[in-house]
């Protein structure tokens, strides 16, 4: 719209009115609870800050401490990336398999798709009663008592408190629970290409699945492909539930300490909020450029 | 001829390596699941036999009943946890496919200035985790008086960027000529939205629908930090205090039976909705 010198201010408000009353609600919730916040814990990550007395500006001292003194934070943001790079990856590419595969199958698609997708339904908390029976330390224990019925094992391994398997099976459990997180993105971007592609790429001498797969479905479903890995990434970078509820807090050696835990360890048993918005700010920033590393690596061509 | 009979043996062998995946999958996905229900169904010596059950031989429910009776004598009877839980998912999800839906519509059709700014910052909000804003929320929630409180656990999950999003895509695909012959025959602008442009998203906001009400009803973070009282409580946090966290194996059977009723209705709201959710999933990708 071209800029109308005529157009004062009466003209303007008329114009823009209805969309803005639309917005509004929208606007005062999302800058109230994500905007300010966001900005909010920026500022006090510089101070000290304990919700009793004012905060007092210490400039970089938290992240000096928190980068340079704090094992614990070392610890968590180690396990938190190795999770990440292992779980957000395996998460995403077995929810682009399992897509892929149900657009094969020719009976049985609402089964499938919901039997590949129930896991990312449940509570991490509510399934942990049962992971904590399946990987319990003892006899008991599913995996025990199928290893030593297996004779791979001779006494049962303490899945849950050695330090050594702790991170492993957060891992897995992990795994369980994202195999969904993209695979409705994904189903509807296999949908929604034009089979008659497939039959030309044919004739131009296309052979095999993969290379369908790799020359038409891989271009055509950069967009899901974009907002698939942004959510995988949010989401395992923010692990947190199953963590603790599986090897509790804190857990062994904090062999299962993640960032997220830190903070909740700062912010609400402490209330050292200046310190735990620092490491917020931490995760703002891992999750934010890995979300542009995304949208580059996506770039789709107009 | 040789040829189509080898071909068509291809086909064979490719179904079946299919159905073969296919059913490792489903086990992987499913096993966990199928221990859940029947874990709830199981009596108590059954829970503790040796060598350990998987699959129920003798199902009861005499886990609900125990859950019921045993835990509504208690201070907090486990119906109050049930009711939590449902009013502040409900409440939040109709809030929220109001609000976003509004601000999705009004932004699209409507434009107004700075509209493309501002869902430019949706965009980018995307990839904050909630956990980022979890402190200085706090701080704001504090500040209103509302900790400990049903509105804490609303309130802030309200305007989700996630939400917004789905709706805005959708919206795109409405075509104008419609909300214009709605406009020339003398309907208001939010009748327009009421009437015309709402039940056409019907899709986008029954899809925001199960993922809020998903995402919420699993919430474990906000009522962790939120509530303090254990009336207020909702099924996950709830849940956790029943099992008594990581290394107790207390109260086996209630806490099964108690898992089964925070975990099934999720899976419910999704297979009744899976075709909405399918169709709007189609507009959900970004182009960057």
């Amino acid at each position: 719209m071209k800029k109308n010198p005529g157009m004062n201010g009466k003209a303007w408000i008329r114009r823009n009115k209805t969309g803005y009353l639309f917005l509004m609600p929208f606007l005062v919730l999302f800058t109230v609870f994500t905007i300010v916040p966001v900005a909010v814990s920026m500022g006090t990550s510089f101070t000290n800050y304990n919700m009793i007395q004012a905060p007092s500006f210490v400039w970089f001292d938290n992240y000096q401490y928190l980068i340079l003194d704090d094992d614990v934070f070392l610890k968590a943001l180690q396990n938190t990336m190795l999770f990440a790079l292992v779980t957000g990856p395996i998460g995403y590419f077995a929810s682009f398999f399992m897509a892929w595969i149900i657009t094969l199958v020719k009976k049985g698609k609402g089964f499938f798709s919901l039997a590949f997708y129930a896991p990312s339904l449940t509570s991490g908390v509510a399934m942990s009663t049962i992971w904590l029976i399946i990987f319990s330390g003892d006899r008991y224990g599913y995996l025990n008592n199928l290893l030593l019925k297996a004779g791979l094992i001779t006494e049962p391994i303490l899945w849950t408190s050695d330090s050594n398997y702790v991170l492993k099976v957060v891992m897995l459990i992990s795994v369980w629970m994202s195999m969904g997180t993209g695979f409705l993105v994904f189903l509807a971007g296999f949908q929604n290409i034009d089979p008659a592609l497939y039959e030309a790429a044919r004739v131009d001498g296309i052979k095999s699945r993969f290379q369908e797969l790799r020359y038409i479905t891989w271009p055509l479903m950069k967009p899901q492909l974009l907002f698939g890995a942004i959510n995988s990434i949010v989401g395992s970078f923010a692990v947190f539930d199953v963590a603790t509820a599986v090897a509790g807090m804190p857990s062994p050696n904090y062999s299962a300490h993640t960032i997220v835990a830190h903070l909740y360890d700062y912010a609400f048993t402490r209330y050292n909020m200046g310190y735990a918005s620092s490491v917020a700010m931490i995760l703002f920033l891992i999750t934010f450029v890995m979300g542009r590393v995304c949208m580059r690596l996506f770039k789709s061509e107009e | 001829m040789k040829a189509i009979i080898l071909r068509r043996k291809k086909i064979k062998f490719g179904q079946i390596l299919l159905i073969l995946l296919l059913g490792a999958l489903v086990c992987f996905t499913g096993l966990p699941l199928v221990a859940m229900v029947c874990r709830a169904l199981m009596s108590t010596e059954e829970l503790y036999i040796y060598p350990p059950r998987i699959i129920c031989h003798n199902p009861t429910m005499q886990n609900f009943s125990d859950l019921l009776t045993s835990l509504n004598a208690s201070v907090v009877p486990f119906t109050r946890y049930v009711f939590n839980s449902i009013f502040t998912t409900v409440v939040t999800v109709v809030l929220s496919i109001l609000v976003c839906s509004l601000g999705a519509y009004g932004l699209t059709k409507h434009k107004p200035a700075g509209a493309d700014a501002i869902f430019a910052v949706v965009l980018a909000a995307l990839m904050f985790s909630t956990h980022v804003t979890q402190i200085p929320n706090y701080l704001v929630v504090n500040k209103l008086g509302l900790v400990n409180s049903y509105l804490a656990l609303i309130i802030p999950k309200i305007a989700v960027a996630y939400n917004f999003f789905l709706v805005k895509q959708f919206c795109e695909q409405l075509p104008d000529s419609i909300l214009e012959a709605a406009r020339i025959d003398g309907c208001s602008e939010l009748g327009i939205f009421w009437k015309i442009a709402m039940p056409l998203l019907k899709p986008a906001w029954s899809t925001l629908a199960v993922f809020s009400f998903v995402n919420n009803w699993n919430d474990y973070f906000s009522p962790l930090i939120f509530i303090r009282s254990d009336a207020l409580k909702t099924l996950p946090l709830a849940l956790q205090t029943l099992a008594g966290g990581a290394g107790v194996v207390a109260r086996a059977g209630t806490v099964g039976a108690a898992t089964l009723i925070t975990t099934l209705p999720a899976i419910i709201v999704f297979a009744i909705f899976r075709g909405k959710v399918m169709e709007t999933m189609t507009y959900s990708g970004i182009k960057s």
